[in-house]
């Protein structure tokens, strides 16, 4: 009896039904397990901690609301999150300029390879060697001041671009398209590039200049990337960390929200309310990809006449108005 | 350049299009303009620092920063900014990370892939919307409670526990894995199951020689990324004197040596010419790479 059913057992390891559940099992076990302990267990370790007065070692008291009510009411946290925009219009510019370098690159130029792994590479180098050489580029006097007073600046005249208020956090946010312009251009160019070249041959013969030839076929064959991008950076404006986390460490109202929150939860210890920040901007995000995905699906995503869902109701609007 | 010329030539110049030929000249040259600015701005932090590194501590104190050095070959402060920071044990640590983390993630992300690319089961969509998900929760937000957890598994301190972290959940390196194998072939599987191979034997004899491309694309992009992260480097190896990896290394340099910028400024090119190395060498798998990431994203 043993000896028959441990035969069935092998020759079932042997069938192509039995190998295939065997090797997912085995493929998927240690990345689901890596997944569920790093990731959504701390997850749901975080909502139930919002709820508690907390630090990392001895009791706990709950406190209901009173977390998130402390995010939205504490100055701190609030300066934090206006200092998003700074980076939020950062991101934008970013944008801009790194589809203006795209266009540039892919208009047929010869010798970009340079030009495009220059303007790239700072999306490369580490964030703490970010931090330092832009505390050394600067420093009152050194590198940027050197060379504005080439260009006939006083020396006198120019602010401590880190200490000043009026401008830290714009030059902190300029360091971060320093460092993520070349990285969106690489992606707008691989897009770019996919746009099937014969139409621009055609637009050619008609006539098109560069101008039309942007707006009228790049632009259309790469604006799923381009909206999406936009709304992504939203987000990624709100959870923008490195610049002032290394160059300032939050120094002179430089802090933002996460800086904020790195040192709630591992100065101060206040894991509950940290708890809170992060599941605020939990929400932050998934409320972003859900207008992300509504963006897609009605603006971007086109049926096999090449039309949009917006597009076709407005069609449909006319035709009906037309009747 | 080689433009302007060949437009410069003389039958370029008469005929009725000449006109035409100015302004597309014209066009070219401010393109040129515009790229040389961008990439003047994008070199020049990095530029000033490496000036800097080869200046001596008299020369740094009385010459402007963007003055060039007198010396190219003055290599003390690399010398100093190396044995003073450890680096040379912080290199080795981050070089040991780096083997493991790359060969455990890259098997784990492209086992993951090829079961769920080759195999439909209950749950096939749910896993990957699970790990979809995970990509969009910024990692530093979840710092708090994992802290607790690598407390609790008693991982801190210990490479091996950093190891782990960074071989987890890897989205991007999974939908480069799915794609590649959507252009693979399912007959590949089969023939080779029919000729007596099992599921394992396909994996690793036919299909993971054939994944070289996306393997050598997910290998630079994942070991850039963990060549350069810090939070987490920072937070839980804490024990510096034993656990420096490179990133934690460099940012030692701001307590003792202050505003010594001509050591710092060593400590900052080291820690990057790694990396431009492997730009230089792979400049075409890292931006295919990055589109493959994207696409999806």
């Amino acid at each position: 009896m043993k000896t028959a059913e441990k035969k069935s057992f092998s020759q079932w390891m042997r069938s192509i039904r039995g190998q295939q559940i065997l090797v997912t099992v085995v493929f998927m076990v240690i990345p689901i397990a890596l997944l569920i302990t790093f990731t959504y267990l701390p997850l749901f370790k975080m909502a139930q901690f919002s709820f508690y007065n907390m630090k990392y070692i001895g009791t706990r008291t709950y406190i209901g609301f009173q977390n998130y009510i402390d995010v939205f009411t504490r100055d701190d946290i609030f300066q934090a999150l206006k200092l998003s925009l700074f980076y939020l219009v950062a991101a934008i510019v970013q944008m801009a300029l790194a589809l203006m370098l795209a266009a540039i690159v892919t208009s047929g130029l010869r010798g970009t390879a340079f030009f495009k792994g220059a303007v790239f590479f700072p999306y490369l180098v580490c964030g703490i060697a970010v931090g330092f050489i832009f505390k050394f580029f600067f420093t009152h006097g050194f590198v940027l001041d050197t060379l504005l007073t080439h260009i006939g600046f006083q020396l006198n005249s120019l602010p401590y671009w880190l200490k000043d208020t009026s401008v830290n956090n714009s030059m902190l946010a300029a360091t971060s398209v320093w460092r993520y312009m070349g990285q969106n251009m690489v992606l707008f160019i691989g897009a770019m590039m996919s746009v099937d070249n014969d139409v621009y041959e055609a637009a050619v013969i008609d006539g098109a200049n560069a101008w039309q030839k942007f707006w009228s076929i790049t632009m259309p064959g790469i604006k799923t990337m381009v909206v999406l991008n936009l709304i992504l950076s939203i987000s990624g404006s709100i959870s923008a960390f490195e610049p002032p986390y290394v160059i300032t460490n939050g120094a002179f109202g430089t802090g933002t929200y996460f800086v904020i929150m790195d040192r709630i939860a591992h100065v101060n210890q206040k894991v509950g309310l940290a708890s809170a920040m992060a599941v605020v901007l939990m929400f932050i995000i998934a409320f972003v990809t859900i207008l992300q995905k509504l963006a897609s699906h009605f603006l971007l995503d086109e049926d096999e006449t090449g039309r949009t869902f917006h597009e076709r109701r407005i069609a449909k609007k006319r035709s009906q108005s037309a009747q | 350049m080689a433009n302007l010329e060949n437009a410069m030539r003389p039958e370029g110049r008469i005929g009725a299009s000449q006109r035409g030929k100015m302004k597309k000249i014209l066009i070219q040259v401010m393109e040129y303009l515009i790229l040389a600015f961008a990439s003047f701005w994008a070199l020049v932090p990095v530029v000033s620092c490496l000036v800097t590194a080869f200046k001596t501590p008299n020369e740094y104190q009385n010459t402007n920063v963007m003055a060039l050095p007198q010396n190219w070959l003055y290599f003390d402060n690399f010398g100093a900014a190396w044995q003073k920071a450890h680096m040379g044990m912080a290199f080795f640590n981050s070089f040991l990370i780096l083997i493991v983390v790359l060969i455990c993630s890259i098997l784990f992300s492209s086992m993951l892939a090829f079961v769920l690319n080759r195999f439909q089961f209950p749950g096939n969509g749910a896993v990957r919307n699970l790990f979809l998900f995970a990509a969009l929760i910024p990692g530093i937000a979840m710092q708090v409670t994992v802290y607790q957890i690598m407390y609790a598994l008693n991982l801190i301190n210990s490479l091996t526990g950093y190891m782990i972290l960074m071989m987890g959940t890897d989205v991007i390196a999974i939908y480069i894995f799915l794609q590649f194998f959507e252009n693979l072939p399912v007959s590949l599987d089969e023939s080779a199951i029919l000729d007596g191979c099992t599921y394992f034997g396909v994996y690793f004899k036919i299909l993971l020689p054939l994944l070289k491309p996306a393997i050598v694309t997910c290998l630079i992009l994942k070991g850039v990324g963990t060549y350069n992260e810090y939070y987490m480097a920072n937070l839980y190896l804490q024990d510096k004197s034993l656990y420096q990896v490179v990133s934690t290394c460099l940012y030692t340099f701001t307590g003792p040596m202050g505003n010594q910028y001509n050591y710092i400024c060593a400590g900052v090119i080291i820690t990057i010419i790694p990396v431009l190395i492997i730009f230089i060498f792979c400049q075409k798998q890292i931006y295919r790479g990055l589109a493959s990431g994207a696409v999806k994203g």
